[in-house]
């Protein structure tokens, strides 16, 4: 398979005042096409900070990152725009769904700048929120509400869905159901997907795992049997 | 150590810093215009009451026909008087080279002694004549200025009938002549009228006046009776023709000056506190918006065990930090400008020196007064801070509950993006801090249009007075009375198409213990050069019978309709009457009584005589009617509209003028600050969404959009709100200087209106400039880390 993500070199130093902080110190790492990797990691060893410069929220202080072999550690920040609005999914731990728009104008919200989206309504159909759909997120539960921001990252049919501690603030049945839309996702559209997490047990749906420690990769290890997430419990 | 907290209030403050330096430029603002109008005031009045002393003002003045010097003794001998001054004072024609008309003169006496006499002049540049040189003259800045008059320059005058070379050596004020108003005009107009000091040997001889003085001046002991002393010297000097003596109140300059410094005053009075009121409405909303955003930190902070009160003392600090830089700020200002202004106004009437002067009670006042505004408004958010569950903190935010908009079940929805949904539903879902929104930047703009709207009240009053009150274009006023023919002879003058005769006679009016000098006018029942206003400004017909007496006249009298005031002729026969009060007529400037012409011939009694003419003109000839007049020696004085227009712009206007800029300044400043307050507002409340939209892949401009449509809307509210607002404040102000005994009428113009909210959108387009930069910087990952 290709490779989606050519990651060389990854650097981040956060300097506040005398203190330097080296969140990541050289990653190397190359993602292939629709591939469903998990990333772990104690907390406050990088992951954030990668998934957020993969993504094109955050630069690099040094290395290189190629997205379909265009570098976007130094792109501009109207290219950055661009590549999120176009290519990127997101989903984080606080759902951030804009309150005043329902769970349908949400997704709409990402559908209407899309070159080919799904039909909104299709992508509440994915996480099974067909029935909500005209619910605004003070009337869904914490679930339902990362189940819409999770139909709103995939109805762009985004290249890459990016998944930071997607189920962080779900209890076990309702994380589930969230990873298994995300799995849906990866599979049906075909998606690179990364999926930070803290549980260990959640690991055993992606194609590979990458441990994370101290600001650098420690570990690589592919998955041999995949599981799906439905069967997964914590 | 510093306290956490304390590290908190700074940290807080160095975040919101640009909204502080709003809020405070605000509390500055209403600071400094109270301490600038009434520093202004009080150094006004203590630099005249310098000037007055200084140059030893007289307090009470007569002119004569002629008395000889050893009747000064006897003045002197009158109970209350201090130091009597007999000068001479007379009129001339005056030929200044380069002008186009003749100006009138009046040549004055100076005394024989340096520094001695009354009314001292203080010389500008120059020198004094020479003693007993006749051909040299110290002549009034005013004048000297208007005419471009250099050391050297000469002007020629026609004195008793001989025509003098005079060259001026100097040029002065005198505090006599603050404003100087010819005979024959009402108001200044420094180019057909200036002074001229004379070597008082040389004016005795040119005169054929030797040891004799037809004017005097005196000045009073303190507590002594003024109006006995008047009536004193108008006993000595009877046989000697005299003409009534006056008082300062009554003395032309003076009384002109009074008139402004007393409008000035009240101006000053009644913006100020309107500007620290508004401000302090502002500063509720804009702090307790700001309180709003630190909810959930407040929540926080309970959560760990700090008390509501602790919590609350830690956010008034940084309401009083903010007012304190705002106060202070605002003194320095308001100093500042207070001095600016002063200056400005000491040169506007020529005073040769400047007293500012700062009351410490003002200025405490003003202080307390910006805290206890600061207080007032954080003290509904700091309750709301207090009374917060803790548990707000603890748990995850609840997304605000949004609802379909009005819009959408109106069926609009279809029209409306979902940016516009958003927008519409952010605005319906917090009605209250959309309608404080537009509340606060509206009246910011209702302080521009309340303001601007004096310019407006100007205009009109020029235009009442000047067009609709008069219907002749010119006038003209004789040296005395004169037989009713000699309108004929005005009439054949080249350039007066129409001419119709007036009487007028200066009467005291009494009416208990009020009276009021001033001019009483003839009007013809039949004439319609002259008219009167009613209260509505609609053309009345002068009363047969009784007296009209314009508002202002009839305020100061404190006398309504069909009241009876006692009028005392000064002159001639000295007639007196009681009469009834038969009309009351709306001028703005100016306090007159008239009556009917042939009523007022029966009032004063034989012989009939004219004193003045109205007169319809043709412009084009206007110099040609100038030129004539002078060789009438029975013209005093021809006044024509336009210059009466121009010199009221540049002497009443101007000065009214030169304070409103400043408060037209103060008012900008505050919408500025309101309205960016209430854009940056509405960005720390929308931080989150906004940034999440950033990190799907909005572009800035589509970001800016939403959180700017919603601003846009808010302040197209606003704008009629103002507007509205700002009528209100005028109004109350008109009323309010009712009270003061001005007249302001209530008229605003679509200009003033349009500027008002020009000045709102300029603000407003500026703070989403700055606003939309910012939306560009949002940190989009510390958005995503925290949860609100
Ligand atoms: N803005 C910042 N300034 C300074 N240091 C930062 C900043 N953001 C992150 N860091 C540091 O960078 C390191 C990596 O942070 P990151 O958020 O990537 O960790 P993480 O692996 O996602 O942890 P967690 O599992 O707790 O979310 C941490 O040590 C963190 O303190
Ligand atoms: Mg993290």
């Amino acid at each position: 398979m290709p490779a989606e993500f050519e990651i060389r070199g990854l650097k981040k130093v956060y300097r506040t005042g005398e203190v330097e902080v080296h969140a990541l110190r050289g990653i190397d790492l190359d993602l292939a096409r629709g591939e469903l990797v998990v990333l772990l990691g104690p907390s406050g060893s990088g992951k954030s900070t990668f998934l957020n410069i993969v993504g094109g929220l955050d630069t690099a202080s040094e290395g290189t990152v190629l997205f379909q072999g265009q570098d976007l550690t130094h792109a501009r920040e109207r290219d950055l725009t661009r590549y999120r609005r176009d290519n990127v999914g997101f989903v984080f731990q606080f759902y951030n769904l804009l309150p005043s728009l329902t769970a349908l104008e949400n997704v709409r919200l990402v559908t209407d700048i899309a070159s080919s989206p799904l039909d909104p309504r299709e992508a509440l159909k994915l996480v099974r929120l067909e029935d909500r759909m005209h619910h605004f997120p003070a009337q869904l539960s914490g679930g339902e509400q990362q189940r819409v921001a999770i139909a709103r990252a995939i109805a762009k049919r985004p290249k890459v869905l990016l998944c930071d501690e997607p189920t962080g603030a779900l209890d076990s049945a309702t994380g589930s159901v969230v990873l298994s839309a995300i799995a849906r996702a990866n599979a049906e559209l075909g998606a690179t997907t990364a999926v930070i997490t803290h549980n260990a047990s959640i690991a055993q749906m992606g194609d590979r795992v990458v441990h994370f420690a101290d600001g650098a990769i420690s570990r690589i290890v592919a998955v041999e049997r995949k599981v799906a997430p439905e069967e997964i419990s914590w | 150590m510093r306290s956490v907290l304390d590290l908190k209030l700074l940290r807080d403050l160095w975040h919101i810093r640009g909204q502080a330096f709003a809020i405070a430029v605000v509390i500055a603002c209403g600071v400094a215009t109270v301490v600038m109008a009434f520093g202004v005031q009080r150094s006004l009045e203590l630099t005249r009451a310098a000037y007055y002393d200084r140059n030893g003002f007289a307090d009470v003045f007569a002119s004569l026909k002629r008395a000889p010097m050893s009747v000064l003794a006897d003045v002197s001998a009158l109970p209350g008087v201090a130091t009597v001054d007999g000068r001479i004072v007379r009129g001339a024609l005056l030929d200044v080279p380069g002008a186009m008309r003749p100006s009138v003169g009046r040549l004055v006496s100076l005394p024989r002694t340096e520094g001695g006499g009354l009314n001292r002049v203080t010389l500008r540049w120059g020198r004094l004549p020479r003693p007993r040189e006749a051909g040299e003259a110290v002549a009034s800045e005013a004048f000297a200025a208007a005419h471009g008059l250099k050391p050297g320059s000469v002007v020629s005058a026609n004195l008793n009938g001989k025509k003098r070379k005079l060259a001026i050596v100097g040029v002065g004020l005198s505090p006599e002549y603050v404003y100087a108003i010819g005979p024959g005009l009402t108001i200044p107009d420094d180019e057909a009228f200036g002074i001229l000091w004379l070597d008082a040997d040389a004016m005795e001889a040119a005169f054929a006046l030797e040891s004799a003085f037809d004017d005097l001046a005196l000045t009073l002991l303190r507590g002594a009776n003024e109006q006995a002393v008047i009536e004193g010297v108008d006993r000595i000097l009877a046989p000697y023709g005299g003409l009534g003596a006056i008082g300062r109140e009554d003395h032309l300059s003076n009384a002109y000056l009074d008139a402004e410094l007393e409008q000035l005053g009240t101006i000053g009075s009644l913006i100020p506190p309107i500007f620290l009121a508004v401000s302090a409405f502002l500063l509720n909303f804009v702090l307790s918006r700001l309180l709003d955003t630190e909810r959930e930190q407040i929540g926080l902070m309970k959560s760990f065990g700090y008390s509501g009160r602790t919590i609350a003392g830690h956010y008034l600090k940084l309401v009083l930090l903010i007012a304190a830089a705002g106060a202070l700020f605002g003194v320095l200002l308001g100093a500042w400008l207070g001095h600016a202004m002063t200056g400005l106004y000491t040169r506007f009437y020529h005073f040769p020196l400047l007293h500012y002067e700062l009351d410490i009670v003002v200025l405490v006042g003003a202080v307390l007064a910006a805290f206890l505004v600061a207080v007032l408004g954080a003290a509904g958010a700091l309750r709301r801070a207090m009374a917060l569950a803790p548990a707000i903190a603890m748990r995850p935010p609840p997304p605000p509950v949004y609802r379909r908009s009005l819009t959408e079940l109106l069926g609009l929805s279809r029209a409306l993006s979902p940016h516009g949904r958003m927008i519409a539903r952010h605005i319906e879902r917090w009605p209250v801090r959309a309608g404080v929104t537009s509340l606060g930047v509206g009246a910011s703009i209702a302080l521009m249009v309340s303001t601007l709207f004096f310019f407006d009240a100007v205009e009109l009053m020029i235009d009442v007075f000047y067009y609709r009150v008069q219907h002749h274009d010119a006038s003209v006023e004789f040296t005395d009375e004169r037989g009713p023919g000699i309108v004929h002879e005005v009439a054949r003058l080249p350039g007066v198409l129409a001419a119709e005769a007036y009487r007028a006679a200066p009467v005291r009016l009494v009416h208990g213990s009020r009276s009021e000098r001033t001019g009483l006018i003839g009007i013809p029942e039949d004439g319609d050069m002259r008219r009167l206003l009613d209260e509505e400004l609609n053309s009345v017909s002068v009363p047969p019978e009784g007296i009209a007496l314009s508002v202002t006249l009839s305020r100061r009298l404190g006398v309504g309709l069909g009241d009876t005031v006692e009028v005392r002729a000064l002159q001639g026969r000295r007639n007196a009457a009681s009469l009834r009060v038969a009309a009351l007529v709306e001028e703005f400037v100016g306090e007159t009584a008239y009556m009917e012409a042939k009523a007022l011939d029966a009032f004063l009694g034989a012989p009939y005589a004219v004193t003045g003419a109205r007169l319809v003109t043709d412009e084009a000839h206007l110099d040609e009617l100038y030129a004539a007049v002078t060789e009438v020696p029975a013209i005093a004085g021809l006044t024509d509209r336009r210059r009466a227009v121009a010199s009221f712009r540049a002497s009443y206007a101007e000065s009214m003028n030169i304070a409103l800029l400043f408060y037209v300044g103060f008012a900008a400043a505050i919408t500025v600050g309101v309205v960016y307050n209430a854009a940056r507002i509405s960005l720390s409340e929308r931080a989150r969404d906004l940034a999440t939209l950033r990190v799907l892949g909005f572009t800035k401009v589509e970001t800016a959009v939403i959180l700017l449509g919603e601003f846009a809307i808010l302040v197209c509210l606003a704008l009629p709100l103002g507007c509205l607002f700002g009528y209100a404040i005028a109004a109350a102000m008109t009323s309010a200087f009712e009270s003061n005994l001005f007249r302001i009428p209530l008229v605003i113009t679509v200009t003033t209106y349009s500027n008002a909210m020009l000045v709102g959108i300029g603000a407003a387009c500026l703070s989403a400039l700055l606003v939309a930069r910012r939306i560009g910087r949002l940190d989009l990952i510390a958005v995503l880390k925290t949860r609100d």
